[in-house]
């Protein structure tokens, strides 16, 4: 009788785990989100091939394989195959899976392949491309795109966030932009590139100091501090249209952060007599008032669901950053170890929160769990990094870096490795800040 | 009549050969006498100048006195910067006495309204140094309202790191930027 009961109450509870399980094992296939960067997948990219009646000539085959290799190197989470070391026949490209042979690429190491192919017409081009899985010899991805020759970005980027989103379920960062500051002009103003630092542009002419650029959420608004008349004041700015409104109370108007998913932001006001942070609408009409203790407080970034508001505090007399959970009102302190913690930015997967951190005269950038893991220090001997900015998927931080002599933008994982320069421009760059996903196609 | 006629000769002679002589030195030598008006104008456009760079198009400089006989003018009204300790937003004695001899001048001149600029060196993140600046420019700002200035005559403006007289990375600049600077509106 008592072994029956014993089997009634283990069986389904064994059941249970084996079920919850195996949907881990599943989600980890290929590229496990929560520790994407501690190996890299081995993956081969052998060049576009000519297809149709029409060649494509050898240039545009290798500047597309060029484009789709660097696209995908930027994510940090593969290590692409030198291919030198293929062992297929190149006057006799493979494409598609009836005609691969998957050990050719097994033995050389690889476990995901790609396969593209190319034709041109005058300007319109079509362009096929294919993920497959080497070990299991099965294709994960087939796409065909058409348009015109100067369509080739768009399409290689689409391509990729199908691949990224296929092996991480994120749709990646390859529609997200990146805005800065930049001194080029003789003043401050703030530009903007995209994610990979390609194709900047000049966003604010104003020959004043422009800093603290914000995306909105959508990606269609851009807030930041610029000074009129020897006064500092908030600029909301449309992309597209011609739609501004103007933040200028008495004093500081400073650090614009939206809240995520809304058109409303936090910032930094001091008209009230302390540096404190507000809730506005995008209209710049102050909502409710956030920071109420002595001490100053600025520099506020959301939990990407909103419920909380980190910043910077001096209340207990050194910068340090704080938590206010926007729900029950507390706040709580996060951080501990050194002297100087500024320029909080939380992880869009919530459970990270990246800053500059100062001491012994260098600044580096530090991450801290929320769950009290940390903190890591993720630069190191390399000039000063400041203004981290994560993006859009957790998985890259953008920041600025003194290491090669003046500011520049460099990008980095979330681990700290493959750090590197993502743009060169006359001046001094610096105040890196990710937008959503969403800015181009 | 002998007497007359020899001395109206010696006057037609005399007087004559004495002008002629006179042509004569002047026909040797090429000489030009700097004519008085250019001096003039010359002296006049640098003080022009000077007042200018000093002030912004404003008519001559306005002095007033303080109570130890000190002539207090625009010129150093402007020119006289508040400093800071690093890191630091309070007014030690030199800043205080700095700032009293301001205060006198805006009370002799009641139509003067001014911006206080409140600036920091350049460690630190700069969102930090703006906060600071501003706390900077305001500590001013009260230390004037309790010697009696009006509320309404001072604005703050705070620009943090971003506006730095050097960018040396020594003690030197690093006091130079620590401070709070005067703008009449």
């Amino acid at each position: 009788m008592r072994k029956y009961r014993i089997v009634k109450v283990l069986l389904p509870l064994a059941t249970a785990i084996f079920f919850l399980m195996a949907n881990r094992l599943h989600a980890y296939e290929y590229i496990d989100i929560n520790t994407p960067h501690l190996r890299k997948i081995p993956l081969a990219i052998p060049l576009f091939v000519s297809l149709g009646d029409t060649e494509a000539d050898q240039e545009a085959l290798n500047k597309t394989s060029e484009i789709l290799q660097q696209t995908l190197d930027f994510t940090g989470y593969f290590d692409i195959l030198d291919r030198g070391a293929f062992l297929v026949d190149p006057l006799k490209p493979a494409i598609t899976k009836g005609d691969i042979v998957f050990n050719n690429w097994v033995s050389v190491g690889a476990e995901l392949l790609i396969t593209a192919g190319l034709s041109q017409k005058g300007e319109n081009i079509s362009m096929e491309l294919r993920l497959f899985d080497t070990f299991k010899s099965k294709r994960l991805i087939g796409k065909r795109y058409k348009g015109t020759l100067k369509d080739r970005h768009q399409m290689i980027r689409r391509f990729c966030s199908e691949v990224i989103y296929k092996l991480t379920g994120n749709r990646g960062i390859f529609n997200s932009q990146i805005a800065f500051v930049s001194t080029g002009t003789g003043n401050k103003e703030i530009y903007f590139c995209d994610f990979d630092g390609s194709n900047p542009v000049q966003f604010t002419a104003n020959k004043q100091i422009s800093l603290n650029p914000a995306w909105s959420s959508d990606g269609k608004w851009l807030a930041y501090t610029s000074y009129v008349n020897g006064k500092s004041v908030i600029y909301i700015k449309n992309l597209k249209e011609n739609e501004k409104t103007v933040i200028d109370k008495k004093r500081l108007n400073l650090t614009p952060a939206w809240f995520p998913g809304k058109f409303l932001l936090a910032a930094t006001l001091s008209f009230s007599g302390d540096q404190e942070i507000y809730l506005l609408t995008g209209k710049g009409k102050i909502i409710k008032r956030i920071t109420y203790k002595w001490g100053s407080d600025f520099s506020p970034t959301w939990s990407p669901d909103g419920k909380k508001l980190a910043f910077v505090s001096l209340r207990a007399g050194l910068p340090q950053i704080y938590i206010k959970d926007m729900v029950s009102g507390q706040v709580e302190r996060l951080t501990f170890q050194g002297k100087d913690n500024t320029q909080p930015s939380w992880s869009p997967r919530g459970d990270k929160i990246a800053y500059t951190s100062i001491g012994e005269g260098h600044s580096n950038i530090f991450v801290i769990g929320l769950n009290g893991q940390g903190p890591i220090q993720l630069t190191k001997d390399s000039g000063d990094n400041e203004a981290p900015s994560w993006s859009p998927d957790g998985s890259l931080i953008a920041f600025s870096s003194t290491r090669e002599g003046p500011s520049r933008i460099y990008v980095m994982t979330a681990y700290g490795t493959d750090q590197r320069r993502i743009l060169t421009l006359p001046g001094k760059q610096t105040n890196p800040k990710w937008s959503s996903n969403v800015i181009k196609n | 009549m002998r007497k007359k006629l020899w001395i109206c000769l010696a006057l037609v002679i005399v007087i004559p050969g004495l002008l002629f002589m006179g042509a004569c030195s002047k026909g040797g030598v090429t000489e030009e006498e700097e004519p008085e008006a250019e001096v003039q104008t010359t002296q006049d456009t640098t003080e022009t100048q000077t007042t200018t760079e000093a002030t912004s198009d404003q008519p001559a400089a306005e002095v007033t006195e303080d109570t130890s006989g000190i002539m207090i003018s625009r010129d150093m009204f402007l020119r006289d910067y508040v400093h800071f300790a690093f890191d630091k937003y309070n007014l030690d004695e030199q800043a205080q006495s700095v700032l009293r001899r301001k205060a006198r001048f805006l009370e002799d001149q009641p139509d003067i309204y001014v911006t206080i600029e409140g600036h920091c060196d350049d460690r630190g993140t700069n969102e930090y140094n703006l906060a600071l600046g501003d706390r900077r420019a305001e500590s001013t700002r009260s230390f004037l309202l309790d010697m009696g200035v009006e509320a309404y005559r001072i604005s703050t403006v705070s620009y943090g790191e971003e506006r730095g007289l050097c960018d040396e990375r020594d003690e030197e600049c690093w006091s130079t930027n620590r401070r709070a600077a005067f703008v009449i509106n």
